[in-house]
């Protein structure tokens, strides 16, 4: 495996902002997640889970509902405006003043034609869906009281909505209130206390079920408009519910962190008469459930702690199986840590600011295993604070330190670098007008070049030196595919820059031409990480569903490795393992080495050892050193794991052959999290 | 060795009544519980047991109410047998024979004619496996019925007959075995397993402990060994199942039990708290806390309005709709261990030994019953795990049941041993016994051993302690000098003997009470309590004496001993010899107080055997291998209330006494003859015969009442006459009717009190009344003559002959009272039978 001294970096006070709303697609298998700063993310549930797209957030834009409708994505928050998403620039479309004060909700009737938001003014505001926009249609009957959930008859004619102490049914045709269901309030303290109708479902049958602020769920016969059931779910609130398509299975989220499911089962097995039964109750969370989504065969929950939980239901899927696999998605599927190899520096990115770090030094000997001695200590150089209140959609540091740009969805920044005795920076003040935004930045080995991407994965091309920087080319791939370019690789020998988009697309690209070398043959699983091996011009692939290629871009094929390891096939714990690859370095000193890494293990593939086979332990290291010299290399094959160090954003190599491991435990980031609701504990 | 075949080791008296789960009859009258080897019959309000169902042979093993006929009674026992009961009249009405023994009985009303038992796998030997077994029981109308149908239904079920439970009233059998959960659907015959991992991440262990079906809906509850009970539904299909959890035991749930309605559902657990649970709105339960003891059984009658818990310290609790407790019923409290010695109290002739923590337990073994609690230690129970308590560790009577003495001990650690010794003086006037004086630290190590006597010349009673600090203590009976007036004589400490600074073990008193011996290791002493001098030492080295015991009456002149090196010696104390020893590892030397017999316990080769012998005489007088598995430590001499009439040598020692012992599993066993268990079976079986007449009380009153009215009322005083009443066959056949089939008391009052009067005896009033009570007979027997059969004629007669002999066995029966009742027997009730039978 070889031996590193390793920088290990904890002063990426990464901290990820609570989940406040999702909304799942179930035709394409998409989830919207919305987070507290505004941000949007795509994650696709068909291919591993991967997150796919990222919508930066802005500063005062607190999205409180997301809807689908169709291929098209709103959301409403408590600013007043509904926006709606362009998914393929990653960007807001545009954005609509509802003028009903901050809206709480959003939905869209079944049909797809009529979105209905409910404001704090109390009012139901109806927007016809348009092909390009959205316009507003009507109002509904205004009630006292601010409108906090809404749901829709599946037919579309009767929406019904959650408010203070009550929930109204509304005609959707006349606009009129037709019932008015009063919900208990808590006993007790907050006997005095308004119930708030966290969330509310309309069902086919006419059932409205109801999540509230008194730890209630209450079910409602929507004809007569009379509570049929009431579930005591916790001491404090409902915050979110979402049924099944088939309607058989509701989960309702908890301040508590638990997920409590219902089952809609007939009390003997042979009748039909069914009813609404508490079932189980997940506790994945330590704070509160927001967000809740009932996809076909799993629970995804999301809430305070920043963590999306995929909790499949073990009754609609195969046991023991990777879908069967409980999954916790904390950190984001792409790099928030930029390294310049050659200075040693490190560029950590932030929603709205920016962090550049020098790695400590020490110059000691030790055996493996031992921790140095720190001669300097690691050292923040800058912290750059963003103009505007867009947040940061992409940054990075050029290899030599001596560049930093970063991008928002509204304007592209260079920033020139001088370390001298103290550090400068300047503005690079005049930027080529074909730079307006960028999905993805990339500098060239030499610090020469930086490499954009834009529209239609597209990558620009601009020249940098110490007065201007120049445009000079816009890359295109033949595919004209629209999909953002989420992944930018520059080989180091600076021939060649690799673009992937979420078309699952990777292209090559010579720099020296300028123009397309070749496309990798399009394989059906997104690319989670792409890097170019300087020493033999193999582009080497990580994509969602755990598979690793390597393809030769001389000869433009497949390597011999990567068939042999397709033909054998990876090892199935490799399969397994819930989160990706995010990032591929190689050793210059030892080109058969490739250094991969996710959020649990960095693993140094071999290439010339031979591959583990299936019935082989995977993580064999710890056997490996207890075993004499000749046996070892028996044992030994291309996968050497290391666990060591947990919860990785970044692992890389600099230029001295010191390992860069910037890690992030979740125990960090729950301790800075606020105190959860308090609960008794038994024998406390 | 002489086989025995007459004498048995039995269960009786102070058997678990915790051991199955208990049933209530559906009229909530009665409470029947599995005991030993009878059911028995406790009254549900009274808590007073009614009678004891007698006829099985070993262990019984369930009760079940048969559900096609509220008035019988299934129980099932491991001698292989199923019996069917009346149990309001406590008679055995068939035996069905499966030939396995049986773990455990269920039935439901959909299947007549069915049972299904739980029995061992008979495949293989080694590892306990158990099915689950229809039994159909053949139609027959003999009593003894052999049920050789037998097919399996489920394999690898537990034995633990909560475990299993029929749903919706049958639709369905629900097994639960280890982490197993088996649903078996009788109509479409097949079975749907579900299984839960080990453990889960959380540490919880999710093994099966108890399972409980609603009654209507197709729900299944489940208790764990973590405290969790799991609801489980949508169980018909293999992978779509699914369960609620709830959560509020902290430890393995016991026993689960939805009420007949299935509103509410009853769970019980180490915490004693009774926990309602109501079925759908499983956030709101109520809980019944402080019943004393851990939960191990729920039950609920039939109508839902009694909830019975039966607890880990034997006893029964009858619960009104959860929140009155209305009755308790407490067995023998069997603890870990027993540290006392088994006792016999000489006044109640209970058997006295630890109780309820800190207590002495009075016992009546004839009545089965517990008499009441001696608090001891009189401090607060604390229960916490690891918190060291008091205990009470020795007791002694005397011989006349006056005094008692204890010793508690507390020992937190190895240099802090707190001991009290106390002694209690009985109060003629509260029956009980009352503290007279404690002695704290009496000595300064464990007390090893300690007795009572009661010298004749002296009228004095001499306590003698023994304890490892290496002396032993005389303590005496002292009036109070120095004190205040009015305190009474409190004890004092008369006399310290040692005996050359070696540890003392065991001591005892000659029977007449003028010889003290007292053993230091291996060297006996033999004292005179009288002037405390040493007599002589006998030893037989080596080993160390275990055992002392004085010879009784004609062998009062021996003294045994038994020492470590497996060695039992007999000296005489006339020549100060060894008169014999023999070489066996006895465990227990004991002697029996009323005859010359001694009785040994040895233990060999993980069972233990019985010797019984006189010192007088070489051979043993009784023995008999394996009497139990395990060493028995403790056992006692109980005195019979009445003497048996046995002739066989070999029983003869159980004439007057009876041997009682307890195994190291605690179960409390005795021996018995078989004349006696015939005796017993007798009266049980005499009730079978009495079933006949049982027909004819309600007519017998009635007929009597009529009597009364034109008889008795001019010649009252003269009516009846008897010295004792228990003698009275009227107030007998008044008491033994069933109480079903009896007219309203106050119907019954006025005669009855009439029967008990003494009254003298007037011929010519006899005469009159005889007159005209055979002229009512006439009369009887002409309005009943065409009812009459010929062949029910014999029969008559034969009862007849029975009162003619019973009347001859009670002398103070009178012509009147015999003519009564010769013509009560004449009367066919025989239209009744066809009414009563199913």
């Amino acid at each position: 495996m070889g031996e590193f001294k390793v920088h290990r970096v904890r002063f990426f006070d990464y901290m990820p902002c609570a989940i406040s709303a999702m909304a799942f697609h179930r035709h394409s298998e998409r989830l919207a997640v919305a987070r507290a700063d505004g941000a949007v993310e795509v994650f696709c549930f068909a291919d591993n889970y991967f997150q796919e797209k990222v919508i930066p957030g802005q500063d005062g834009r607190a999205v409180e509902a997301l809807c689908w409708v169709g291929q098209r994505l709103f959301s409403a928050g408590l600013n007043g405006e509904i926006t709606e998403y362009d998914l393929e620039n990653l960007r807001p479309r545009y954005t609509v003043e509802a003028y009903g004060g901050p809206i709480w909700t959003i939905s869209s009737n079944s049909q797809g034609t009529l979105l209905a938001v409910g404001c704090d003014d109390g009012t139901v505001k109806m927007f016809e869906i348009l092909e390009e926009r959205i316009q507003f249609q009507r109002n509904l009957d205004r009630q006292k009281g601010r409108i906090i959930s809404l749901s829709w008859h599946p037919s579309g004619t009767l929406i019904a909505a959650g408010m203070m102490d009550m929930i109204r049914i509304f005609d959707a045709e006349t606009g009129h209130a037709t019932h008015r269901l009063l919900v208990e309030r808590g006993v007790g303290a907050s006997k005095s206390k308004e119930v708030v109708v966290w969330s509310i479902v309309f069902l086919s049958d006419h059932t409205i079920i109801s999540g509230d602020s008194a730890g209630k769920v209450q079910i409602w016969d929507g004809f007569t408009g009379t509570l049929v059931r009431t579930h005591l779910v916790t001491k404090w609130d409902v915050l979110a519910l979402s049924v099944s398509q088939d309607e058989s299975s509701l989960v309702a989220g908890t301040s508590e962190g638990t997920v409590v499911q219902f089952q809609f089962l007939s009390s003997t097995v042979d009748q039909q008469d069914k009813e609404w039964i508490r079932t189980r109750t997940f506790k994945n969370h330590s704070h509160d459930v927001r967000a809740l989504v009932h996809t076909d065969t799993a629970v995804v929950s999301g809430g305070m702690d920043t963590q999306l939980v995929v909790r499949p239901l073990l009754d609609k899927v195969e046991k023991k199986t990777q879908e069967s696999a409980l999954r916790k998605i904390a950190f984001p599927h792409r790099n928030l840590v930029c390294c310049a190899k050659k200075a040693g520096l490190l560029l950590f990115q932030f929603p709205d600011h920016l962090e550049v770090w020098r790695v400590g030094e020490s110059d000691g000997h030790g055996k493996p295993g031992d921790s140095l001695l720190v001669k300097r200590k690691p050292e923040k150089l800058i912290q750059l604070k963003t103009k505007g209140e867009d947040h940061i959609c992409c940054s990075a540091l050029s290899p030599c330190g001596g560049w930093l740009a970063y991008s928002t969805v509204s304007s592209v920044r260079l920033y020139r670098l001088q370390y001298n005795n103290n550090i400068s920076i300047t503005k690079v003040s005049r930027l080529p007008k074909e730079l307006r935004w960028a999905h993805q930045l990339c500098f060239s080995s030499d610090s020469s070049k930086l490499f954009a991407s834009s529209t239609h994965s597209t990558v620009i091309v601009v020249a940098l030196n110490q007065l201007e920087c120049k445009y000079l080319q816009t890359l295109k791939p033949k595919s004209g595919s629209r999909q953002p370019v989420h992944l930018l690789f520059a080989s180091e020998d600076g021939k060649w820059l690799a673009s992937a988009n979420t078309d699952c697309e990777v292209h090559v690209y010579n720099l020296q031409k300028l123009k397309l070398h070749c496309t990798v043959p399009v394989y059906n699983s997104c690319p989670t990480a792409v890097a170019i091996n300087p020493a033999t011009s193999n582009l080497v692939v990580a994509h969602a569903d755990q598979q690793i290629f390597e393809y030769s871009l001389v000869q433009k094929e497949y390597t011999e490795w990567s068939r042999k390891l397709q033909k054998q096939g990876l090892h199935s714990l490799w399969l397994e393992r819930d989160t990706l690859i995010t990032n591929i370095t190689f050793n210059p000193k030892n080109p058969a080495h490739i250094i991969l890494h996710d959020m649990f293990m960095f693993c140094i593939v071999d290439q010339s050892l031979p591959l583990p086979e299936a019935k082989a332990i995977l993580y064999n290291q710890m056997t490996l050193r207890s075993l004499p010299e000749p046996e070892r290399i028996r044992h030994s094959h291309a996968f050497k794991i290391c666990k060591n160090f947990q919860h990785l954003l970044c692992v890389t190599l600099l230029e001295d052959h010191s390992l860069v491991v910037v890690e992030r435990p979740l125990l960090e980031i729950m301790s800075q999290l606020p105190a959860p609701v308090r609960q008794k504990k038994f024998a406390t | 060795m002489v086989e025995h075949g007459d004498i048995r080791v039995v269960h009786r008296g102070g058997s678990k009544i915790n051991f199955r789960e208990p049933v209530i009859t559906s009229d909530s009258r009665f409470l029947l519980c599995a005991s030993g080897e009878c059911v028995k019959v406790f009254s549900s309000s009274t808590e007073e047991c009614i009678h004891d169902l007698r006829g099985h042979t070993d262990l019984v093993t369930g009760v079940l109410l048969k559900p096609s006929n509220h008035l019988q009674v299934y129980s099932c026992s491991a001698d292989g047998t199923v019996r069917l009961w009346d149990f309001t009249d406590g008679i055995l009405i068939k035996t069905y024979v499966i030939g396995y023994p049986i773990y455990s009985i269920h039935a439901s009303a959909k299947h007549e004619g069915v049972i299904f038992v739980v029995t061992a796998t008979v495949s293989d030997k080694r590892t306990e496996s158990f099915q689950l077994v229809a039994v159909h029981l053949p139609q027959s109308g003999d009593q003894l019925v052999e049920a050789r149908e037998l097919s399996a239904v489920l394999s690898n079920v537990s034995s633990n007959p909560a475990a299993i439970d029929f749903g919706r009233g049958g639709e369905y059998i629900a097994s639960a075995s280890g982490l197993l959960l088996e649903v078996f659907f009788f109509k479409k015959q097949k079975a749907y397993r579900f299984s839960l991992k080990e453990d889960n991440k959380k540490g919880g262990k999710n093994t099966f402990m108890c399972i409980s079906c609603h009654p209507k809906d197709d729900c299944i509850a489940t208790g764990h060994e973590d405290g969790k009970i799991r609801l489980w539904r949508n169980f018909n299909h293999q992978k779509e199942y699914t369960y609620t959890t709830l959560h509020w035991h902290h430890n393995a749930v016991s026993s689960l039990c939805f009420t007949p309605e299935g509103t509410n559902l009853l769970s019980g657990g180490i915490e004693s708290v009774l926990v309602q649970w109501r079925y759908n709105q499983e956030s709101q339960k109520d809980f019944l806390p402080r019943l004393g003891a851990a939960i191990t059984h729920i039950s609920v009658s039939p109508d839902g309005e009694l909830f019975c818990t039966s607890h880990s310290d034997n006893k029964i609790t009858i619960i009104q709709s959860c929140v009155k407790v209305s009755a308790v019923i407490q067995g023998l409290v069997k603890g870990e261990n027993v540290k006392t010695d088994l006792m016999v109290d000489p006044r109640s002739k209970s058997l006295v030994l630890n109780g309820k923590p800190g207590h002495l337990q009075f016992y009546s073994l004839q009545r089965d019953k517990l008499l009441y609690n001696l608090d001891i230690v009189q401090q607060e129970f604390i229960h916490e795990l690891g918190l060291q308590q008091f205990e009470v560790v020795n007791a002694a009577f005397d011989a006349s049941g006056s005094w008692l003495a204890t010793v508690e001990e507390r020992k937190q650690k190895d240099t802090e041993l707190e001991l009290n010794l106390k002694l209690w003086a009985f109060d003629e006037q509260t029956q009980s016994f009352v503290l007279n004086t404690t002695i704290s630290a009496p000595h300064e190590d464990r007390i090893t051993d300690m007795c009572l006597c009661h010298a004749d010349e002296s009228q004095t009673t001499v306590l003698v302690s023994t304890s490892k600090d290496g002396h032993f203590k005389a303590w005496q009976l002292a009036a109070a000098a120095h004190t205040e007036a009015d305190e009474g004589p409190s004890w004092m400490c008369d006399f310290v003997g040692a005996y050359h600074s070696m540890v003392p073990q065991c001591c005892c008193f000659s029977a007449d009470g003028s010889l003290l011996a007292v053993s230091f290791q291996e060297v006996v002493t033999v004292w005179s309590p009288a002037s405390w001098e040493l007599l002589t030492t006998l030893s037989q080295p080596p080993g160390a004496i275990r055992n002392l015991c004085f010879g009784r009456l004609s062998c009062s002149k021996y003294l045994l001993g038994t020492t470590a090196n497996n060695l039992l010696c007999c000296w005489n104390l006339l020549t100060c010899s060894l008169e014999w020893s023999t070489s066996m590892d006895v465990s227990l030397l004991l002697a029996d107080p009323i005859s010359e017999n001694m009785a040994a316990f040895c233990c060999q080769a993980g069972a233990t055997d019985l010797f019984l012998f006189k010192p007088s005489e070489p051979r043993p007088l009784f023995s008999q291998k394996a009497v139990c598995s395990g060493k028995v430590t403790r056992a006692v001499f109980a005195p019979r209330e009445e003497m048996l009439e046995s002739c066989e040598e070999s029983s003869q020692w159980l004439n007057r006494s009876q041997l009682y012992f307890l195994t190291q599993y605690m179960d409390l066993m005795t021996f018995t003859t078989k004349a006696e268990e015939d005796r017993l079976m007798a009266a049980s079986k005499q009730l079978v015969i009495d079933d006949t007449v049982a027909m004819t009380p309600f007519y017998l009153l009635l007929g009597k009442h009529r009597q009364h009215e034109n008889q008795v009322t001019p010649s009252d005083p003269s009516a009846e006459r008897e010295p004792l009443p228990q003698g009275s066959v009227a107030i007998k056949e008044l008491l033994q009717t069933p109480a079903h089939v009896l007219p309203s008391t106050s119907f019954l009052c006025s005669m009855f009190v009439r029967s008990l009067l003494i009254s003298v005896t007037d011929t010519s009033a006899e005469s009159k009344p005889a007159e005209e009570e055979m002229e009512s007979e006439k009369e009887e027997e002409d309005s009943e003559g065409e009812m009459e059969t010929s062949s029910s004629r014999p029969t008559q007669q034969t009862s007849v002959g029975v009162g003619v002999t019973e009347s001859a066995d009670s002398p103070a029966l009178t012509k009147a009272q015999v003519r009564e009742l010769r013509r009560v027997r004449k009367l066919d009730h025989s239209w009744i039978t066809g009414l009563l039978d199913p």
